[in-house]
Formats: C-alpha cells, structure tokens, sequence
C-alpha cells in the first residue's frame, strides 16, 4: 500500500508544479524557470524545518514567498522577450539556480552531527515527517490537502476578472493593450503566483524525498512542468491534474513493467494525445459542455 | 478634443505618415479617408500607441500623450476597434466585454480585490446593456470565436464601448460587411454621436463616409490632401486626383 501512497505523494508535487506552469501559460508566456522556483522552495522550507527548527506549514509559507519574490524579481527582465527569447531567459535562470545549489554550502552541527546543504552532495537528513510521527498515509494526506487547496484557489481565479484577463493576456497581447490591461503586470502577477505554488511543490518534495540535490532540479523537471498543463488544455485547472495523473501514474509508473520500451511508447503515447487533442485533455469546449452539463449556462445576465 | 499636428511615422526609408495635422472636436464623427496604403491605420495606431510616433504631436483634451504607455490611452479616453478584427476568440462574449472594463470610473465603483477576485455580479447589469445595443444578449455565453463575422464586428464596437471612451477610433469597421450589414453601422455610428461620443472613423466604403461625417481629412501618400465637410472634400480637384488619377 505504501508503493501507492508514495505515488500519490508523487503526484500531488508534480500536480503543484504543473499548476504554476499553468497560470504562468494562461498568459502565453511559456516559462522553464518553474523548475528552479521549485528548487528555491525547496532548500528554504529544508533549511527552516532542519536548521531552524520550523514546524513544516509555516516553512512552506515561507518558501513559496521566497519563490514567489524571486519569480516577481525574474519576471520583470525576463517578460520583456516572448516566444523562444522567453524560453531561453527562463532555461537558464532555472539553470543558474539549478547551478548555485550545486556550489552552496551552509552546514551547521546539530546534536554532534553537521546537517545542511553541501553542494553537489546535497541536502540530507530532511526528516520532519518521521521526527514528526508521520506515516505515509498521513503525509499523502496533507499533499492532497495542499493540492486540492491551491487548485481550489486556482478554480476560483479562472472564474474572477483576474483569470479572464489572463487568457485575454494569452489570447492577443495587442487587443488586451487595446482594452487597457497593463501587459507587464498581468504577466509578473502570473509569474508570481507561478513561483508562490512551485515554491510550495519543492517544499513538499524536499521532505517527501528527504534528500535533495542540485540534479532533481534539471530541465526535465521543467520540462515536465510546462509538459502537464499543456497536455492537460489550458481551459482549467483539471486538465493540468488530469495530465500529471496520466503521465506520472500512467506512462511513468504503470508502463514500468516494459523496461526499455517504456520511454519509446512514453513518447509516442504522448504524440498520440496531442493528435488527438490539440488543444489539450479538457480543451475549451470541452469546459464548456461540462458546464452545460452541471446547468451553469444560466449564469447569463 | 484630439490634436495632432505635425505626426510623422518612419519605417526604415518608408515615411507611412509624413506631417500630419488634424483636429477633432467634441461631438463630431470625423473621416479619415484616403488610397489604401496612404497611412491610414498608421494614424490610428500612433494615436493609441501601438506605435511611437518619429515627430510631432498628439495632444488628447489638450495633454500631450506621446509617452503615455499604451493601456493608459484607454483610461484617458480613448478606446479603437481594429480593422481586421481582433476579439479573444477563446473567451466569452460576455468576457470580452468585461475584459475592457478598466475605465476610471470602473476602478472607483469597486475596490481592487473586488474587481478583481470578485465575481461577475458588479458587471451585470452594465455588460446586459452592451450586449443588447448591439444584439448579441443571444449569445453571451458563446466563445466569441465562433460568432459569424457581422456579429463579431459588433462585440468589437461593443468592447470598446464598454471601457466608456470620450473618443472612438473605429478602423474600417465596414470593411467585409454587406449592404444591410452597412446600413445598421450608419444607424448605429448615428446613434452613438446622439449619446455624446467622438468618433474617428477611417473607412474605405465612401457612401458611408459620405452619409455620417462631419468633416473628412484625405491622405495621400502619408501626407494630407485635403479638409473639409464631405461636400467640399467631394469637391475637391486633388481628392479626385488621388482616387482616380489623372487623365493621361
């Protein structure tokens, strides 16, 4: 049972990365540096829970606050380029990050032994779930909670006049120029909020995995960040959930009995689901029908 | 209401707008015609920033704009339609209309985190009466995407309407319609001068033009031929010039 509480676990902080790559897409803006707010969210919640004795919520606060200042202070720069310009900004900040936890040491003793984060070795001992008496169960418990949480919160956004002008943002820069929208802001709002929920996924990961190193924080990941909302459709925050379950219990854990060929039909599974939906798992007329079909049409003024 | 005096446009060698001036006052439908390529759209998009002028001057209630950010024109006044249309195909109707709600005085009626977050409850009554002007209220909750193409012409006017402009700029908003399509528009650009709007309208179809404006400026080539009520610019030998050329 443990093998599928772990797997939850798995995708409830693949689920919170996708989400942030999800808001940041919503204006257009295609964004790699989700895997290093990740990173930042991690090592900060690590270094309060382990080296400053934090309880764990109040460390997650604090490393998606510290993601999200750092994707605002990105966001400025980085969103006057678009298209390919912005993939390439982005790819290497999250490289930069990705390369200064490679090079950053800040070990401390702690009851006879040094604990922190030393450099390509990387950070160990992060144990706050079992010191806590957590199981398992528990800890997946929470990551659904935070999960559905944010989700919930993104649910509500894409309803709000903010989320609309986010696609709007996403649709035609220039009309949304047109009708009055501040592009620069629309777009590092998202790119906030986008550092704010990865920053929490990496917390959770950090002490998921209890050993963090510069390497999981690769352009995989961030591939895989931007990979789930595309694949899911932008229309809303399900598809992005419904994407991380299909690649991360689906292709990546249910296809583990293929060995070899599991990343060749990954890959073509995934050509496949494009093909088929080009506009993502839940496209908008998809949403629509499905509002429709829960009687929400009559919200018509 | 808008000045322009001396507006010039460079692209590489190409003067699209060479010098040009104009004024507009309040309450009046003001043409601006001329041959394709003569710069008119160019006009249109220095006036709202989407391109920054190489000289000269656009003054709006007698403030200079040229460095007014663009998505700040609006809130000062000044709202366009596009020439070839330009809706966020994948939201609402009713959301394009809500979209352009960012006029002073939609900020002052409810605060920030309301506007924002809230929901649509504020907008209601306000986006019903857009949609009913231009007789879409039947299709408020369809993508604007898949609205035909009249209709889409209608939700753009309605946009911009919606962020309560002082000055309209409307780009050939004829352009693609048909006859009856045409004749609405005429109502319509009527009906809107009744309700205090000013109105910039360039447009290529002459009979309209002709029928709504006030008075008419005629470019060619980037630079102005000619000014005047729509008889006297009728009239006029280098109007004629520029449209039908000369005899050989």
């Amino acid at each position: 049972m443990d093998f599928y509480y772990s797997l939850a676990q798995i995708i409830g902080f693949h689920a919170l990365i996708g989400l942030s790559a999800y808001v940041v897409l919503q204006t257009g803006q295609v964004s790699l540096a989700q895997a290093g707010f990740f990173a930042i969210g991690a090592y900060v919640a690590a270094m309060l829970t382990v080296l400053a004795g934090w309880h764990l919520v109040p460390a997650m606060l604090a490393a998606g606050v510290a993601a999200a200042v750092m994707a605002c202070i990105v966001g400025f720069p980085a969103l006057r380029v678009r298209g390919l310009m912005l993939v390439i900004a982005t790819l290497a900040f999250g490289e930069a990050v990705r390369l200064f936890f490679f090079n950053f040491d800040y070990q401390i003793a702690k009851g006879g032994v040094k604990v922190g984060p030393l450099g390509g070795e990387g950070f160990r001992q992060i144990r706050w779930f079992p010191e806590h008496g957590w199981t398992s169960f528990d800890v997946m418990l929470f990551v659904w909670a935070v999960v559905a949480l944010v989700a919930g919160a993104l649910w509500w956004m894409d309803r709000s006049r903010f989320g609309a002008v986010l696609r709007a943002v996403g649709e035609d820069e220039l009309a949304a120029q047109s009708v009055g929208l501040n592009l620069t802001a629309v777009k590092v709002a998202a790119m906030t909020i986008g550092g704010f929920i990865a920053g929490l996924g990496g917390a959770i990961y950090a002490h998921y995995t209890t050993h963090i190193e510069h390497s999981n924080f690769n352009v995989l990941l961030a591939t895989f960040a931007i990979a789930y909302p595309i694949l899911g459709g932008l229309r809303n925050v399900f598809g992005t959930i419904v994407a991380v379950i299909f690649v991360q219990g689906f292709l990546v854990e249910g296809l583990r009995f293929l060995g070899d060929w599991r990343n060749l039909l990954f890959g073509a599974l995934i050509v496949l689901a494009m093909n088929l939906r080009p506009n993502g798992l839940i496209d908008a007329a998809t949403a629509q029908r499905l509002a429709r079909l829960f009687g929400r049409e009559t919200r018509r003024a | 209401m808008l000045e322009v005096r001396g507006l010039a446009k460079r692209f590489g060698g190409v003067r699209a707008v060479d010098g040009i001036d104009f004024a507009i006052k309040p309450g009046e439908v003001f043409g601006l015609i001329g041959p394709n390529g003569s710069g008119k759209s160019t006009t249109v998009n220095l006036v709202c920033g989407l391109y920054e002028p190489t000289a000269g001057a656009i003054l709006f209630e007698g403030q200079d704009i040229v460095r007014v950010p663009t998505h700040q024109r609006l809130s000062l006044g000044l709202a366009r339609t596009f020439q070839n249309i330009r809706l966020f195909a994948n939201l609402t109707v009713w959301e394009n209309l809500w979209m352009a709600e960012n006029a002073p005085a939609h900020r002052t009626e409810s605060g920030f985190l309301k506007r924002w977050i809230g929901g649509r409850g504020d907008a209601r009554d306000r986006i019903a009466k857009a949609l009913e002007f231009s007789g879409l209220s039947h299709r408020a909750d369809d993508l604007a995407g898949s609205l035909a193409f009249g209709e889409q012409r209608r939700l753009e006017l309605a946009r911009a309407l919606a962020a309560k402009p002082k000055l309209l700029l409307l780009d050939e908003p004829a352009a693609g319609m048909n006859a009856e399509e045409i004749a609405q528009l005429d109502e319509r650009i009527r009906a809107l001068q009744r309700q205090g709007y000013t109105i910039l309208l360039i447009e290529h179809h002459m009979e309209l033009v002709m029928a709504v404006t006030d008075r008419i400026c005629v470019l060619n080539f980037g630079r102005k031929i000619a000014e005047g009520t729509p008889g006297e610019v009728q009239a006029d030998p280098a109007v004629r010039e520029a449209y039908l050329g000369t005899a050989a």
